[in-house]
């Protein structure tokens, strides 16, 4: 599975004072660490950065590129920012993931963006309008979606499918729906679609208590119908042993005693 | 319409691991494929063939092997010279002499034989213990000592003794063979535990164990497809080591290597038959994904680098 690090978020307090005095070292320290537990791609998370969008992506994106040889996950909704972002990457070692588009018009130039720099993106499926009320409905905005990347010559591999990640505790069935969408999507072409999700907000909400539990066993379950990617916390040490678990049932990795250390 | 052969992409390769030093140097491994698959990925090192010699006389050898060997297998020395001279790649000795079952010579004595035979050679060198696991760590820990600087490869490290062996191969700058028994996760769990204790993955050489024709090759032959398929198809850096096949021990054990013309008429002449069970026996595991053989005929060792030759 690819594992796309979670940490450098503006919602963070830490980061987002780093973000906002230009403090590269509490950025670089979490990418390397992450980079070092095991993550394919760091998320750099910026929010909608309305001021100072361009500039602020464009550092974040070349201090964590100084520290660690890995892609990054650009995470805005500003388009200005996204292509920034976008310009500053380092692609030696791997293209960027664009986080993310919809099917909201407002975020259709995310997609515009992807075909333009050969970039990856996750398509969140959400239209406007209400939430996805199942796995079916989550389709149909997903082949929308898809027919988009096609016009703007995004190829199919390079989008990654989300199926909209909801919280558990005030909407139960919409788990179940995630996990089956992400079955249903990889029907959607061939080779299969790859499919995303934004893991921890199945357990917003839920008591702190609870939480690392209700994602480890959501993780596992989405992993066993084929998720390609998820946006996790590699530094959570039960979340990585769960994964490799997993992977090493499922036959992807070659089991040995200390499979865990790996 | 134009045929499109249909190509696997492996996303892993093989580690490259350089034995002896010098123009005589040998490297294998480095393989980005499923063997001799030259279309789907690079070859950069021909698998290797190492002539066996034993630091005694090998009593116990067939008539037809000890033939083949000539009058030097009293000497050590002599024979490694003679198997540089039948055109080896590599010298394989195996110290058979201090299993305390045999003639339980002393570790002192055992670095002795290994040093001269190093210094008599100029292709390089694979030292094997008794495969007595516990004498095994004495004699290996003086032999890696005695032979420093030459880049050997020394073995086999077991599960029982592995830490001692290791060690003794990290301080004398020498590789090292690890040993499982035809076990794909044990080969992993073996190879981790290695690292573990700060010996670099990218200095083992790793030996599935073997079987001869007949006496279950297929074991170890899906084994090693096993190991191969994790190592370029899951990318696995456990599994990326080179692979050795200690083959000559087993063939010439087996009826097939030793029963006289009179008692199996139809199975051809004792010779040629005992010959081409190791030639075969070594172009199975070849198959498989050998990147070092140990051999002991001669004749077989020439048959099967022309097998080689023609495969590359």
């Amino acid at each position: 599975m690819i594992i796309i690090g979670e940490k450098i978020s503006i919602i963070a307090k830490k980061v987002r004072e780093a973000l906002m005095s230009h403090d590269p070292k509490p950025l670089q320290e979490l990418a390397v660490a992450q980079a070092k537990a095991g993550a394919h791609f760091i998320d750099v998370s910026i929010g909608p950065a309305e001021e100072n969008g361009p500039e602020l992506m464009d550092w974040a994106v070349k201090v964590v590129q100084e520290v660690v040889q890995k892609p990054i996950c650009l995470d805005t909704t500003n388009i200005k920012a996204m292509e920034a972002g976008l310009k500053a990457h380092n692609n030696q070692w791997g293209a960027p993931i664009i986080n993310s588009t919809s099917n909201e018009p407002e975020r259709f130039p995310m997609m515009e963006l992807a075909g333009k720099h050969n970039a990856k993106i996750i398509a969140l499926t959400l239209g406007k309008g209400s939430i996805p009320a199942d796995a079916e409905d989550r389709c149909v905005i997903a082949s929308e979606i898809m027919a988009r990347g096609m016009e703007f010559g995004v190829p199919m591999e390079n989008i990654f499918l989300d199926p909209l990640i909801l919280q558990i505790c005030t909407m139960q069935d919409q788990g179940k729906q995630a996990i089956r969408a992400v079955k249903m999507f990889q029907e959607l072409n061939d080779p299969p679609m790859q499919t995303v999700v934004g893991l921890s907000n199945i357990s917003n909400g839920a008591p702190k208590a609870v939480r690392a539990i209700i994602n480890r066993n959501f993780l596992s379950m989405l992993l066993y119908e084929g998720l390609s990617a998820a946006i996790i916390d590699p530094l959570d040490k039960d979340m990585m042993d769960t994964v490799k678990t997993v992977e090493m049932i499922l036959g992807k990795t070659m089991y040995a005693h200390s499979y865990l250390d790996m | 319409m134009a045929l499109t052969i249909p190509k696997e992409t492996y996303s892993g390769k093989i580690y490259n691991v350089q034995l002896g030093s010098g123009a005589k140097a040998v490297t294998i491994g480095g393989a980005s494929a499923l063997p001799f698959l030259s279309f789907e990925g690079t070859f950069p090192n021909r698998p290797a063939v190492a002539l066996e010699v034993a630091d005694i006389a090998p009593d116990d050898w067939p008539e037809t092997l000890k033939k083949a060997i000539g009058g030097v297998s009293a000497n050590p020395v002599q024979w490694a010279k003679f198997c540089q001279e039948q055109g080896a790649d590599i010298v394989a000795l195996r110290l058979i002499g201090t299993h305390p079952d045999q003639q339980n010579k002393s570790p002192e004595e055992a670095a002795k034989v290994a040093a001269d035979v190093a210094a008599a050679i100029d292709i390089p060198l694979v030292i094997l213990g008794s495969g007595h696991a516990e004498k095994d760590t004495q004699v290996l820990q003086a032999v890696a000592t005695a032979t420093r600087g030459k880049n050997c490869a020394i073995g086999k490290a077991v599960e029982e003794n592995y830490k001692t062996v290791a060690a003794a191969a990290m301080a004398n700058d020498h590789k090292l063979i690890a040993m499982s028994q035809l076990d794909v996760n044990l080969a992993k769990q073996l190879n981790i535990l290695l690292s573990q204790m700060g010996f670099d993955k990218e200095r083992i050489i790793m030996d599935p164990m073997s079987s001869a024709l007949g006496y279950g090759l297929e074991y170890t032959y899906s084994v090693m497809e096993r190991i191969r398929q994790a190592a370029l198809l899951q990318n696995d850096p456990m599994m990326q080591t080179p692979i050795v096949c200690d083959i000559g021990a087993n063939v010439w054990k087996v009826k097939e290597t030793m029963a006289p013309d009179a008692e199996a008429p139809e199975w051809g002449g004792l010779e040629d038959r005992a010959r081409a069970w190791e030639v075969i026996t070594a172009s199975g595991m070849l198959a498989a994904g050998a990147d070092l053989l140990i051999m002991r005929h001669p004749g077989a060792m020439a048959k099967t680098k022309e097998l080689i030759s023609e495969l590359m």
